[in-house]
């Protein structure tokens, strides 16, 4: 099977020590269909990266990838590499339960457990035997994620009891409790309103002092908003009925959206495909 | 093949008329809405003479309502009748003592197995198991009483007599009570799996991105949010357990005791029911009428089971809704 797409890409590197995540000529299968080709990636340290593109391009997948989100889905595969501190972290000798403590996930719908919002900050914790002081951990947490001065006489209440957008900021507080290096967030905000959004996309400039965020979105306000690069994502125009995702550009976020290298690149964020 | 639905359709052709079709969606109504009133009027007929058995048989002045629900001797088959003969405590006891102990069988390994079936099996797997497991609700109940007896009973002789010296009945609780729960298994196993297979992928996918492993995922989130449909099936199982006749009836003995030793021969409510109607107790006499009265406690005591797993059901409801 040829695998090497013809496809004109355009993408830019970093030194070592900046990057936090290296994925390398990712192909990506679901029940052996390609569905993600030749995906290469730098991923730079404590950054906001945007992965931006049209539906069914594959940006959650590859963002799911990045911590072994993809395994629990049965007839997931994926060839190539992904390099964190160093290691392929889909070498056999990996533990993707060791993997997904280090690099967090907030999913796109919020999906706090059926339980009180101090045990959903506290589930990580738990299960990892934390030593420390749970209340503080809490505390800490959730006003890491600016949630702290609306639940703070509530912690003992249902998750459920919360509106969208606050059961969206616990789940990163949840996510955050952790301590991970690395947060990946699936459209964390398209689930919710405008405010609602805003409020997350100011606490992700607030997070990215400690986090390397990468962020899939396909808004691309929110990705110029938000993000410090971006990575724009399409389907293979070459075999477009296969539905093959792949990466088109990858830049500073200004200059992708004010002066892209590519025309594919241009039509997208000027609204003339997608 | 085709001549044949051919001749066939043509014959019933006159069903096209819209008249007639229209007759025919009504008679149709009619015939499905008979038979939804039927099985509630045979459940309205079994509940009326149940009960009505029952009143007659509380209202004799040989008997006394108070003395029956505390008294702590069954001897309905004395030569000698009097209120102290009919005390119904030692059928619940024994009844009790074989529901708890096949729900200590039935509720971890049925558990355990749906969390197999739910968590860990991969989707063909568990196409193979289900069907298997629930092949073990398909067998009949007399042949688990038989199995109880043939093969549990020895086995518990030769370990527990021959080895430590501990008498064991032949017929015995332990022994009933063993199969009873292998026969519940499928049932809890199936429900709580139900339960768990409902809880929406989100939590297992917020569960493992917070770095659990598997079985934290299973036990620490897919089991506590679908607590209350595994709680009703394990209350479904026991009061089926409660409501077991043949496999009890063969294995356990029918000697009404007030025993919490599961070694001794016991009689449940079933038992003495079925022993009562293999006599030739005369319908209207006080034996005749005394296993309307198990009967109706018996059916008291497995609705109240049930509505309290509805209700817990109805709760369970609320939380994705």
């Amino acid at each position: 099977m040829n695998l090497v797409s013809n496809i004109q890409s355009y993408s830019i590197n970093f030194h070592e020590n900046a990057t936090i995540i290296r994925a390398n000529q990712l192909n990506i299968f679901y029940s052996g269909k390609l569905v993600v080709e030749n995906f290469s990636l730098q991923v730079p340290k404590n950054k906001i990266t945007a992965l931006i593109g049209p539906s069914g391009c594959g940006k959650s997948t590859v963002i799911r990838s990045f911590n072994r989100m993809n395994d629990i889905i049965p007839g997931f595969s994926l060839q190539g590499e992904i390099k964190y501190q160093g290691k392929n972290i889909y070498s056999s000798l990996e533990d993707p339960v060791r993997i997904r403590r280090q690099i967090g996930m907030v999913f796109q719908k919020p999906n706090p457990f059926p339980k009180s919002i101090y045990e959903n900050v506290a589930f990580g914790a738990r299960i990892n035997k934390y030593q420390g002081n749970l209340d503080e951990l809490v505390e800490y947490s959730l006003i890491q994620a600016a949630l702290w001065d609306e639940v703070k006489d509530k912690l003992k209440e249902s998750a459920y009891a919360l509106s969208g957008g606050q059961q969206q900021r616990l789940c990163i507080a949840r996510a955050i409790a952790i301590s991970p290096d690395i947060l990946l967030m699936d459209e964390p905000a398209s689930a919710l309103d405008p405010i609602a959004t805003l409020k997350i996309e100011e606490l992700m400039w607030e997070l990215k002092e400690k986090y390397t965020i990468v962020v899939v979105t396909h808004n691309m306000q929110q990705a110029s908003r938000v993000s410090d690069y971006t990575a724009f994502m399409s389907l293979d125009r070459e075999k477009i009925d296969a539905r093959v995702g792949v990466l088109i550009e990858f830049d500073e976020t200004t200059k992708l959206f004010t002066n892209p290298k590519l025309k594919e690149t241009e039509d997208y964020i000027t609204g003339r495909f997608g | 093949m085709q001549t044949q639905n051919s001749k066939l359709s043509s014959f019933f052709s006159f069903t096209k008329d819209p008249k007639i079709r229209n007759f025919r969606e009504k008679i149709i109504a009619i015939s499905l809405f008979g038979c939804g009133v039927f099985s509630i009027l045979v459940t309205i007929g079994i509940i009326v003479t149940l009960f009505s058995e029952a009143i007659a048989f509380f209202l004799r002045p040989e008997v006394d309502i108070v003395t029956f629900f505390t008294g702590t001797n069954w001897r309905p088959l004395a030569s000698k009748i009097s209120p102290d003969n009919f005390g119904v405590r030692p059928l619940i006891r024994g009844t009790m003592l074989i529901a708890v102990i096949s729900g200590a069988i039935a509720i971890p390994l049925g558990l355990g197995s749906a969390i197999f079936l739910s968590e860990y099996a991969s989707d063909k797997l568990r196409s193979v198991l289900k069907p298997l497991l629930e092949l073990l609700a398909g067998i009949p109940t007399v042949v688990y009483g038989y199995f109880a007896l043939s093969f549990i009973t020895p086995i518990l002789k030769q370990v527990l007599e021959n080895s430590f010296g501990i008498k064991v009945s032949f017929f015995n609780a332990f022994s009933a009570a063993v199969v009873v729960g292998i026969m519940i298994i499928p049932m809890v196993a199936s429900i709580s799996e139900d339960a768990m297979r409902a809880v929406p992928r989100s939590l297992r996918e917020g569960a493992y991105a917070l770095g659990a492993t598997r079985f934290e995922v299973s036990t620490k989130v897919v089991v506590p949010a679908a607590l209350s449909g595994i709680i009703s099936a394990f209350i479904i199982g026991i009061s089926r357990a409660v409501g077991e006749t043949m496999a009890v009836t063969i294995a356990a003995g029918a000697t009404p005791r007030m025993t919490l030793n599961p070694l001794d021969s016991v009689q449940t409510m079933t038992s003495f029911i079925v022993q009562v109607s293999f006599g030739d107790a005369p319908a209207g006499s006080i034996n005749g009428q005394s296993i309307f009265a198990v009967g109706a406690t018996l059916f008291v005591m497995t609705f109240v089971m049930n509505i309290v797993s509805a209700v817990i059901l109805k709760r369970f409801r609320e939380v994705y809704d």
